[in-house]
C-alpha cells in the first residue's frame, strides 16, 4: 500500500526532472567533461589511474547534494510539501520516493561517467566494474540524503546553494583525494573517520588497486549507506505535519 | 438533513501564537455539514490560522479542534480533507493533468476522477499545459483540482476566488455549491465581503474574535444593513461601543 506512494512520488520527481532538459544534460554530461579533462591535464602520468575512481565517487555525490537540496527547498517553500502532508502520504514515503528518484538517476550518471572514464579516457581499474558503478551510486544516495537534511536549514534557494561549500568542500579536503589520509595530522584524520566521503574515497581507491577487493570495498560501502540512512532519518525529523 | 448530523467542524477554545502573537485567542465556532460557509474579514483577521488548524497543519496552544468526528489533522482524516492554500501549492513544472494524476494517487482516487476533476475545474483544454505557462487565475483552479480528485468530505479553501475575473468567480461559486448539494462541506475563506451572499452560512472574524455566526439573511436582518459590508461595519461599531 505504502510502495504506490513511494513510486508515485518517485514518477512525478522524475518527470520534473524530465521537464527541464538543461539540468538533465549537465547532470550526465558535466562528469564526463570532468573526467576528460581531467585525463588530458594528467596526460602521460599515472596521476590519473590513481584519482580518476575516487572522483568518479565524489562528483555524483556532490551533484545529487545540490539537486536534492534545491528541489526539497522548493518543495518546502512553494507549500507542496505542506500540502503533501496533509494527504495519506508519510514522510516516509515522501523521502523514500526522491532516494528512489535520484537513485535511478544517479545509476544513469554513473554507468555514463564510467563508461566515459574507462573507454573514452583509458582510466585503469584493478576491480569489477560493476562495483565501482555500485560505489558510485550508493554515494549519490549519500548526497541526496544529505541533501534533504541540509534543506531544512535553508530559507532560499541562494542559502541551500552555499551549503554545497560549507557541508561538501571540508569533505573533499579530508576525503584523502588531496593527503593520504593517514598522512593527515592526526586531529584532521580523525575528524576524517568520521565523514561519509572517505570511506567512499576509500572504496574507490581499492577498487582501483586490488583485483580481488569485494571484502573492503563492501565495509566501505556499507559505512557509506549507514551514513545515508542516518541522513534520511535526521532529515524525516525535519519534515513535520505541524508547523507554526 | 443537516441538523440531523454532528457538524463537520467544531472548535473549542482554540489558542494558536505565531510568534509572540495570539493569533486566535480562545475562539470557539461549528461548522454544520452539506453547506458552503464562507469565512469573512478583513486580512490578518487570523482566518488563515483558523483554517491551517482545522487542516491539523498549525500547532496548537491550547483548545480542541475536532473534523468530522475526530480530532483535526488524525491520519483517519488526511484522505477525506481537502485543503486549497492560498497560493497554488501545485507543481508548476508538471503538467495539470501530471498535477492532479499525482495527488489522485495520493489519495486513493480512482482512475477516472482525473478527467473528471480536470473537466470540473474548467481546465480540459490546457490539461497537458505545463502549470508554470497557465494564467493567474488557471493556476489556483489546478490547486482546486488538486484537493478536490480525492472527492473530500470536508474542502477548506483558502481565498479561492482571489484575482478571478467575474465570470470564473460565478463559476466557482456554482462548482462549490454542486458540491454543497451532494453532501460536500465547504469551509471557503474570502476578504471580499460581496461573496458574502453567496454563501448559505458566515463566519466573521476580525483580530482572532468572530464577530457573527450567521446565515446572510439573518445578518442583515440583524443588522438592518442593506449589504455584508455594512453588516460587518455596524457589528465593529457595536463592538467597539460595548
Amino acid at each position: 500500500m505504502r510502495a504506490r506512494l513511494t513510486l508515485a512520488t518517485a514518477r512525478r520527481v522524475l518527470l520534473q526532472v524530465r521537464a527541464d532538459p538543461r539540468t538533465l544534460g549537465l547532470l550526465i554530461v558535466v562528469p564526463c567533461v570532468l573526467m576528460g579533462l581531467l585525463a588530458w591535464i594528467f596526460n602521460g602520468t599515472h596521476v590519473f589511474d590513481r584519482i580518476g575512481a575516487p572522483l568518479l565517487g565524489v562528483f555524483p555525490f556532490v551533484v545529487m547534494f545540490l539537486v536534492t537540496s534545491v528541489t526539497t527547498l522548493r518543495e518546502r517553500s512553494s507549500g507542496t510539501l505542506e500540502r503533501l502532508l496533509s494527504t495519506p502520504l508519510c514522510k516516509g514515503d515522501f523521502l523514500a520516493g526522491y532516494a528512489l528518484a535520484f537513485g535511478a538517476l544517479a545509476v544513469v550518471q554513473a554507468l555514463v561517467a564510467t563508461g566515459f572514464a574507462i573507454w573514452i579516457c583509458g582510466l585503469n581499474v584493478a576491480g569489477p566494474l560493476w562495483l565501482l558503478v555500485l560505489v558510485a551510486v550508493v554515494d549519490a544516495v549519500l548526497g541526496t540524503a544529505l541533501g534533504l537534511f541540509v534543506s531544512a536549514f535553508a530559507r532560499t534557494e541562494f542559502q541551500a546553494v552555499q551549503f554545497m561549500p560549507a557541508f561538501v568542500l571540508p569533505q573533499f579536503l579530508l576525503c584523502g583525494l588531496l593527503v593520504p589520509r593517514q598522512l593527515l595530522p592526526r586531529p584532521l584524520e580523525l575528524v576524517s573517520d568520521v565523514l561519509p566521503l572517505s570511506y567512499a574515497v576509500d572504496a574507490m581507491r581499492t577498487l582501483t588497486t586490488e583485483v580481488d577487493a569485494a571484502g573492503d570495498v563492501g565495509r566501505d560501502v556499507a559505512i557509506v549507506a549507514a551514513f545515508a540512512v542516518a541522513a534520511i532519518a535526521l532529515g524525516s525529523l525535519t519534515l513535520r505535519r505541524r508547523t507554526p | 438533513m443537516m441538523n440531523y448530523e454532528s457538524p463537520a467542524v467544531v472548535v473549542d477554545d482554540l489558542h494558536v501564537f505565531r510568534g509572540s502573537h495570539e493569533v486566535l485567542p480562545g475562539i470557539s465556532l461549528s461548522v454544520p455539514r452539506g453547506q458552503v460557509v464562507g469565512l469573512l474579514g478583513p486580512s490578518g483577521g487570523g482566518k488563515t490560522t483558523l483554517l491551517r488548524s482545522i487542516v491539523g497543519v498549525q500547532i496548537l496552544a491550547g483548545g480542541t479542534v475536532s473534523v468530522l468526528g475526530e480530532p483535526a489533522g488524525s491520519p483517519g482524516l488526511r484522505s477525506r480533507v481537502g485543503y486549497v492554500t492560498q497560493d497554488p501549492s501545485v507543481y508548476s513544472d508538471l503538467t495539470v493533468r501530471q498535477n492532479i494524476a499525482y495527488f489522485a494517487v495520493l489519495v486513493g482516487a480512482p482512475r477516472d476522477a482525473v478527467e473528471r476533476t480536470i473537466e470540473a475545474v474548467d481546465l480540459t483544454s490546457d490539461a497537458d499545459s505545463r502549470v508554470d505557462r497557465l494564467s493567474g487565475g488557471q493556476r489556483s483552479r489546478v490547486s482546486l483540482g488538486a484537493a478536490l480528485v480525492g472527492a473530500p468530505e470536508l474542502l477548506v479553501l483558502d481565498e479561492p476566488t482571489v484575482g478571478l475575473d467575474p465570470v470564473l468567480r460565478r463559476d466557482l461559486w456554482a462548482l462549490f455549491h454542486r458540491l454543497a448539494d451532494d453532501g460536500t462541506t465547504l469551509l471557503v475563506s474570502s476578504h471580499v465581503m460581496d461573496e458574502a451572499t453567496r454563501c448559505d452560512r458566515l463566519l466573521l472574524l476580525r483580530e482572532g474574535h468572530l464577530l457573527a455566526d450567521d446565515t446572510p439573511d439573518g445578518l442583515l436582518a440583524r443588522t438592518g444593513a442593506p449589504d455584508a459590508e455594512r453588516a460587518f461595519l455596524a457589528l465593529i461599531e457595536n463592538e467597539v461601543a460595548a
